[in-house]
């Protein structure tokens, strides 16, 4: 469903991502898991055809991210960091819109409100302008907007930051659900969260996959924290000596 | 195209939610108001004073279309060159700053229909000012007599100026996520394309005419006297489609940066 093949993104002379490889398949729930900064949002962007990859390749349900990008863009849902409302509709409203530009064929733009509504758990503030939203309800607002369309692949970066306790359980069960009959690629830096909710990992430090497993065999001797703590210090290690030589 | 009918009507519902519509509305009113009020008491003026020479043998009558109503539309012009960059200036800078960008361009919708989309939004808006401010012609000719075909004519001539002021203040847009930069920027292009053949006064030749033709100014005229120009026509639809190629342009590119 998703394969990235040494997808790297250049700006200048930095290196935001260099040569991320992973894979997931049907029914995979992926952890994206890194410190601020290692290159999680600019992964997910090129995945998402929002950034053009500097080279290496990406594709989703067997299209190219670059080449065919309407046909990925058709089968994906997207939830960026900030969830992208626009503060003067009501949610109702906005996901009318969403749905129109996603392509729900006009009959089924209704049903599909109501079931992502109550998905969710936004059907109280249906009516309400999205200004006036909380932080939980945004993103959730974020998170209906990126299913509306049932795409075979979803792509979330950090849906609960900024939830309460109790969302973030409901929206935990929302994804595992999604994940029976669909792709979920999951940004965060919460590590119980990947324990929950993905049965595979993907960690990714200074913009290279450090380690790419399944949750499993990964926590059979170790716990997550500590083999995250690790991976994420060693490459932290090879970089400095890198740049030390270099000087 | 039924996304750019989404497109379009999601424009509208942030103009007509938000007060931005309004206030551009009222504001061109009032000052189409005030000028037309000008005109034609300076009209009635002269109207007097020519009478009282017809009376000793001599004077034209003044003309109620020339005084007032072409009058009339060469300010809407004048106006328009400050009023439509504050509509445009929100047109894409604001998706760009509210992160709606990513959204609208990682959907299954091309540029090219969320340019179309946004403009036909900007267009109704543009013609619904454009007929509150028809009002004051109307009453001419409901208590006056005036020469109804250049009244329309003229009408259009300044709908379609605006069309393309319009198209090239959301070229402007879709460079900037900055409401501001995107808004003087406009204005600066805009008023620059008003005065363009202010030079060819002086300069003379092929040059005088290339500026002459550039002119939107130079352009509307023969429309604003009743004479419909294919070759004005095709010069607004042109410079429209012009501003439309260009926000597409900058839109990809921002695209594949």
């Amino acid at each position: 469903m998703i394969e990235v093949s040494e997808l790297s993104k250049t700006y200048g002379d930095y290196s935001a991502v260099s040569n991320v490889s992973f894979s997931a398949i049907k029914g995979d729930v992926v952890g994206f898991l890194g410190p601020n900064g290692a290159g999680k949002t600019t992964t997910i962007r090129m995945l998402a055809t929002y950034l053009p990859p500097s080279s290496g390749r990406a594709s989703i349900a067997g299209f190219d991210v670059v080449e065919q990008a309407d046909e990925v863009r058709r089968r994906i849902g997207y939830l960026p960091e900030n969830p992208p409302l626009y503060p003067e509709m009501t949610v109702r409203e906005y996901l009318k819109f969403i749905a129109e530009i996603k392509g729900v064929p006009r009959m089924h733009i209704q049903s599909r409100i109501a079931e992502v509504l109550e998905q969710c758990f936004i059907t109280e503030v249906r009516n309400k302008l999205c200004q006036h939203l909380s932080r939980g309800y945004r993103q959730r607002v974020g998170l209906a907007q990126a299913i509306i369309h049932d795409p075979e692949v979803i792509i979330l970066d950090e849906p609960t930051s900024g939830l309460d306790p109790k969302q973030i359980i409901d929206i935990r069960k929302l994804i595992r659900s999604l994940g029976e009959s669909h792709t979920v690629l999951l940004s965060t830096h919460i590590l119980p969260e990947v324990s929950m909710v993905c049965n595979k990992v993907v960690i990714i430090s200074n913009g290279r996959v450090v380690i790419e497993s399944a949750l499993g065999d990964l926590t059979k001797e170790k716990d997550l924290e500590q083999i995250f703590i690790e991976s994420v210090s060693k490459e932290d290690e090879v970089a400095s000596d890198g740049s030390s030589q270099a000087a | 195209m039924r996304t750019i009918f989404a497109i379009c009507k999601r424009e509208l519902l942030s103009f007509f939610v938000s007060p931005i519509a309004y206030f551009v509305i009222t504001g061109f009113t009032l000052l189409v108001g005030f000028f037309f009020f000008n005109y034609l008491a300076f009209f009635a003026r002269m109207y007097e004073m020519s009478q009282m020479m017809a009376f000793r043998g001599g004077g034209e009558l003044p003309n109620l279309n020339q005084m007032v109503i072409e009058g009339l539309y060469q300010t809407i012009l004048v106006i328009l060159v400050f009023l439509v960059p504050l509509l445009t200036m929100r047109v894409i800078a604001e998706e760009k700053r509210r992160g709606t960008f990513e959204l609208l361009i990682t959907s299954p919708v091309s540029i090219s229909e969320i340019v179309l989309g946004k403009f036909l939004g900007l267009a109704a808006v543009l013609t619904l000012m454009l007929l509150v401010s028809g009002l004051f012609p109307l009453l001419l000719i409901v208590y006056g007599s005036p020469e109804i075909p250049p009244i329309v004519s003229g009408f259009f001539g300044v709908l379609l100026c605006g069309l393309s002021f319009a198209s090239i203040g959301m070229a402007v847009s879709s460079l900037t996520e900055n409401q501001i930069v995107a808004g003087v920027s406009s204005m600066v292009v805009l008023l620059l394309l008003y005065v363009i053949q202010a030079p060819a006064e002086t300069m003379g030749g092929n040059a005088a005419t290339v500026l002459r033709y550039l002119s939107p100014i130079e352009q509307v005229q023969d429309l604003l006297r009743g004479v419909i120009s294919i070759k004005s026509i095709t010069y607004f639809l042109s410079v429209t489609a012009l501003g439309l190629f260009l926000s597409q342009r900058a839109l990809e590119a921002h695209r594949w940066r």
